[in-house]
């Protein structure tokens, strides 16, 4: 699925819910199935700054693909964590750098989350489109 | 207003006190605000927004500068603030009443310009554990500037200082003492009356950093015998941008000007500048004059229902809320305190707070989660952070009873 796909494919998803205490139950409940990444990778280095919750990310090229792993020790902020690594693993460095993300701003995350939070939001897109530019300037 | 003690059996009248504040009858994500972010700061009655807005529609003009009528009026009002001040801490005199922009600048100024004449190399400062950050890093820096050392007063796991160690940190090296007068994170009221006793033994003075406390208590800087007390204009019920510092004139008059500029004066030269008296000195450039007026207006409005007032019912509040709390598992509460003020700040077992507070935001109710600008005391606790519910006069238990519902929603959601 390309990048676009799974976007709208959560948009799709998000639409289900009329109101926020569902949606956030949404993030919460994928927040919970996000696997979560071992101790030892949990490093000050990868803690990415400007979330007020902790959140982790780890990244690896695999056959030309990035793999994200990531954690958070807030539970909507792994949702969020979630949706992104759904979206961005797994595709070329290309195609992350190139990617709008509207996403985003179609479910409401950037409006209805606090803007410490979307800050957060967005350092993490920031990261994940860094570690893909790192791979990319890598080959 | 006088500042006996009268314990009134009357309870304050809380319809009309909520009637005073327009925001709270606003509605957040369509859910009727909860206003529990007191201690970050507070909402404003009707009193304070209509004595600013009438400033600009009616009284605008520089003061202390112009011979116009409409600058002598403004200048007359701006000092009078400062005298609603003066009485309000029952300084000795309006002098000792400093504008600045907070607590926080308050609490720079006089770290600065004290260190600059005062602290010396192998000299030290003290503060506490349980200290703002604003209470913290203007003493970290003029410590390093000047070869000094910043010496910590513990605290035991109730959240009280530990007075002990207190006695044991005063030495001929202590410099001046830098304390919370109320914690905002633990609510914690601390014994400052003794601590400013133990130390003027010695004669050292003491800062206390009285933003917590001005909202809930009534303080008397002469029966502390505080030698700087500072507060923020906007966690009064006032305006934000404004503050105090009060300064015992003793002190006000042997502390440099921190910053130099316009209105600090009384001759300029090229080769020399005569500085003005205090307070003068200290309030370069035009100040926030509407904030000055608009904290005046706070001021008379919590006099008019009465601080004991206030502090009785916020204490009944306190007491209803932290037996509820008490009643959720999962819940600790984090400064437990024998002497406290309306603050209570708790963590839930497994659940990090962001969450909490998001989705206490989600049912219209505001409270503040994060390590609250005192990172050494979530390090003292091995917490990242807290939630915090910090009441005022205008808070209700209906609004305790739908906050503790709420916050059992979301454990059960998060769990
Ligand atoms: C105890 C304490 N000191 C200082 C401050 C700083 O106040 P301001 O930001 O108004 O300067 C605060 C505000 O959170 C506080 O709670």
């Amino acid at each position: 699925m390309s990048i676009e796909e799974t976007e709208n494919e959560i948009v799709e998803e998000f639409e289900m819910f009329d109101d926020w205490m569902q949606k956030y139950e949404h993030l919460i409940n994928l927040g919970k199935s996000l696997p979560m990444i071992s101790e030892e990778k949990k490093t000050e280095d990868r803690i990415i700054k400007g979330c007020q919750s902790r959140v982790w990310l780890n990244s690896e090229l695999k056959d030309g693909k990035v793999v994200f792993t990531a954690d958070s020790d807030a539970i909507i902020t792994k949702g969020m964590v979630a949706l992104m690594i759904r979206v961005l693993s797994e595709h070329t460095p290309d195609e992350i750098i190139d990617a709008k993300l509207g996403f985003v701003e179609k479910i409401g995350l950037t409006q209805h989350l606090s803007p410490t939070r979307s800050n957060g939001l967005v350092s993490m897109i920031k990261q994940m489109k860094l570690d893909a530019l790192a791979y990319k300037s890598k080959r | 207003m006088n500042k006996q003690k009268t314990i009134s059996e009357t309870p304050i009248d809380i319809e009309k006190i909520r009637a005073d504040f327009p925001i709270l009858s606003k509605k957040v994500n369509g859910k009727k605000l909860i206003y529990f972010d007191n201690g970050a700061t507070s909402q404003k009655p009707v009193q304070v927004i209509d004595a600013i807005a009438n400033y600009y529609k009616d009284q605008n003009a520089n003061i202390h500068r112009g011979v116009h009528t409409l600058s002598q009026e403004i200048t007359v009002l701006y000092e009078k603030a400062r005298a609603t001040v003066q009485k309000h801490l029952n300084a000795k005199s309006a002098n000792e009443i400093v504008f600045t922009s907070g607590t926080t600048e308050s609490i720079n100024l006089v770290a600065h310009s004290f260190a600059k004449k005062f602290i010396n190399k192998g000299d030290e400062v003290i503060v506490t554990a349980m200290e703002h950050h604003s209470n913290i890093l203007p003493w970290q820096q003029v410590c390093e500037e000047r070869g000094a050392l910043l010496k910590v007063v513990p605290i035991n796991n109730e959240g009280e200082l530990i007075m002990e160690e207190y006695k044991k940190l005063l030495s001929d090296k202590t410099k001046i003492i830098a304390v919370a007068h109320i914690s905002n994170t633990l609510g914690t009221v601390n014994p400052v009356k003794e601590i400013i006793k133990l130390a003027h033994e010695k004669n050292i003075p003491v800062l206390l950093d009285g933003a917590q406390a001005v909202p809930h208590t009534s303080v008397d800087v002469q029966e502390l015998d505080a030698d700087f007390y500072c507060f923020s204009g906007h966690k009064l019920f006032g305006p934000t941008g404004v503050g105090i510092l009060y300064g015992k004139e003793k002190w006000l008059n042997e502390l440099p000007p921190y910053k130099v500029g316009g209105g600090t004066i009384k001759t300029v030269t090229f080769e020399k500048t005569e500085y003005a008296d205090v307070p003068l000195r200290f309030e370069a450039g035009t100040p926030h004059i509407e904030g000055g007026i608009g904290l005046a207006a706070a001021i008379d409005y919590v006099n008019d229902i009465g601080l004991d007032k206030i502090a009785a019912y916020e204490h009944e509040l306190l007491i209803y809320a932290t037996a509820a709390l008490q009643k959720i598992e999962g819940v600790k509460i984090i400064g437990t305190a024998k002497n406290k003020a309306s603050v209570i700040s708790f963590v839930v077992e497994g659940i990090h707070a962001f969450d909490l507070g998001t989705i206490l935001d989600q049912l219209g109710i505001a409270v503040r989660t994060g390590h609250h600008c005192t990172q050494p005391l979530m390090a003292h606790y091995c917490i990242q952070g807290t939630v915090r519910a910090a009441f005022a006069f205008y808070n209700t238990k209906e609004e305790i009873d739908e906050f503790i519902k709420g916050l059992e929603r979301a454990i059960a959601m998060l769990k």
